[in-house]
């Protein structure tokens, strides 16, 4: 279909005698953001390597930008690009640096202008000549991120991108993958949050014991449940918001005497 | 063409690694350096090997432990770059997938390489001098070339299946003490029985007779064969393993 940028059918996985996947279909749409939400081991991860190459299947197939991933990975690693669970960084090289070997690997034809307007667009400019260990978790995910566009790829997997961030740094990521998608990049995301899903995705499909137990637009899936019951509630403000609005851009300032105004 | 270029550019990156990374410059270059002072200048005058220059007797085995302790780098740059995902970047791109590979290899030979050379500068200022002619200074790259793959190819299968640091380069500490236990040092005439026999049997003693004899422009004799079948013995049986390694971090 032209505007399926992946499709999954019937896909099965197994490591020795546990059995991770056991028939997974899902299908996203070119230039949406989907997600796949599931618990720790629900086979996330293991969904991920396989659209992303890493991992051959077992059985059923799938396919990214219509090329299947086993027999034509060459073709789907051209149009993709994995970021994993963790930042995939070069801690010894600088931030430009990163940047700069990825868009050599890719044979992009300015490696050097390439490195120097994602560092701009990441707000890393500042910390461009610093070495990657220096970065903080969410400056490492930032060039992470920053790293999987070089080359501009067509679908982009994120595996867990705020899993160990801070706040703050989970609030970097979200505005970053929704600039993406906004961008026209086809954007695939595994989260364990609900709140995750939530605010990001254009659809959502639920992961569970190896199979999709239900997918669609937030809205498909809250039919799936009773109605909302309607009830007044005083609107407490939650933990993080207290905690951002403390440690926020006026953290310099006195914020107990903005509190007491 | 684009397998040349990738492992060009990744052999690049590691490289950076190395000169950014003082520890390994100075494990690589000063622990060989200072055995070879403390045994030229300290134990030396009671050694008694059958010539009066004790550095040319003693600069082969030098070299073939400043090679073992530089592939436990190789072992720990792998390592670092399966545990953060670094391989699992660059098999999901576009890229040879052999070049992520050889380019580690490719690092351990040249960064050996260089040591190697550095070490036998120092040597020249202690006093070594060989008469060797050309073609035999290109005998003995290449068999120090051909023991550096077999140790890098050791190093890729330990790197590769360690579950910590400490655990990617234990592995090469028996190997720095294996020119001890050889003719590297002393002739092996005077050891015990047991002693003897293994050092007479084990790889060093092969390869550290044969690059001496190449040095000294002696005849190499049967030694030089059972160096090149050691290495490449080695080189064989590792290169193996350490490609079914590599096919399961993917």
């Amino acid at each position: 279909m032209a505007d399926s940028a992946i499709q999954v059918n019937d896909l099965r996985k197994s490591f020795k005698a546990t059995q991770v996947l056991k028939g997974v279909d899902f299908e996203v749409r070119r230039g949406e953001i989907f997600a796949l939400l599931g618990s720790n081991g629900a086979g996330k991860t293991t969904t991920i390597n396989i659209l992303s190459t890493l991992l051959k299947p077992d059985g059923g197939s799938a396919s990214v930008c219509g090329f299947n991933v086993v027999r034509q990975a060459e073709k789907v690693r051209e149009r993709i690009s994995l970021t994993g669970q963790f930042a995939a960084v070069d801690g010894i090289l600088t931030g430009r640096e990163n940047l700069v070997l990825i868009a050599k690997l890719r044979g992009v034809a300015n490696a050097h202008k390439t490195a120097d307007m994602l560092l701009s667009r990441f707000g890393l400019r500042d910390a461009a000549n610093r070495r990657a260990d220096s970065y903080s978790g969410g400056m490492a995910r930032r060039l992470d991120i920053a790293m999987s566009l070089v080359g501009t790829p067509a679908v982009i997997f994120l595996d867990e991108p705020t899993t160990g961030l801070d706040p703050e740094g989970r609030l970097e990521v979200w505005k970053t993958v929704k600039e993406l998608a906004d961008g026209g990049t086809t954007i695939l995301l595994t989260t364990q949050y609900l709140d995750e899903a939530e605010q990001l995705a254009d659809r959502i499909a639920v992961l569970h014991g190896g199979k999709i137990i239900a997918s669609g637009t937030l809205d498909e899936l809250k039919k799936l449940f009773p109605p909302a019951k309607v009830e007044y509630v005083e609107k407490q403000p939650s933990l993080e918001d207290i905690f951002l609005a403390i440690v926020g851009q006026n953290a310099g300032q006195n914020a107990g005497q903005r509190e007491s105004k | 063409m684009k397998v040349l270029h990738d492992t060009g550019v990744l052999l690049g990156r590691s490289m950076r690694h190395i000169l950014r990374s003082p520890d390994t410059i100075i494990t690589v270059l000063i622990t060989p350096v200072a055995i070879m002072l403390l045994f030229v200048y300290v134990f030396g005058g009671a050694i008694r090997v059958g010539t009066s220059n004790y550095v040319n007797y003693l600069l082969p085995g030098i070299l073939l432990i400043a090679i073992a302790s530089g592939i436990a780098y190789t072992a720990l740059r792998l390592f670092t770059d399966k545990q953060r995902g670094l391989f699992a970047r660059f098999h999901s791109m576009p890229v040879a997938r052999s070049s992520v590979l050889w380019a580690h290899v490719a690092t351990s030979l040249v960064s050996n390489g260089i040591s190697v050379v550095v070490i036998i500068l120092v040597a020249l200022l202690m006093g070594f001098r060989s008469s060797a002619g050309v073609v035999a200074w290109l005998d003995v790259a290449g068999i120090l070339a051909l023991f550096t793959l077999a140790l890098t190819w050791l190093a890729v299968i330990a790197g590769l299946s360690a579950k910590s640091v400490e655990g990617a380069s234990a592995f090469s500490y028996p190997l720095i003490f294996l020119p001890f236990i050889s003719s590297a040092f002393v002739p092996t005439a005077n050891m015990p029985a047991v002693v003897r026999a293994f050092a007479e049997n084990q790889p060093v003693t092969a390869i550290v007779d044969t690059v001496r004899s190449l040095l000294n422009s002696a005849p190499v004799g049967n030694e030089i064969w059972i160096a090149l079948a050691w290495c490449v013995g080695i080189i064989v049986v590792a290169y193996f393993f350490a490609m079914r390694a590599y096919r399961q971090i993917a």
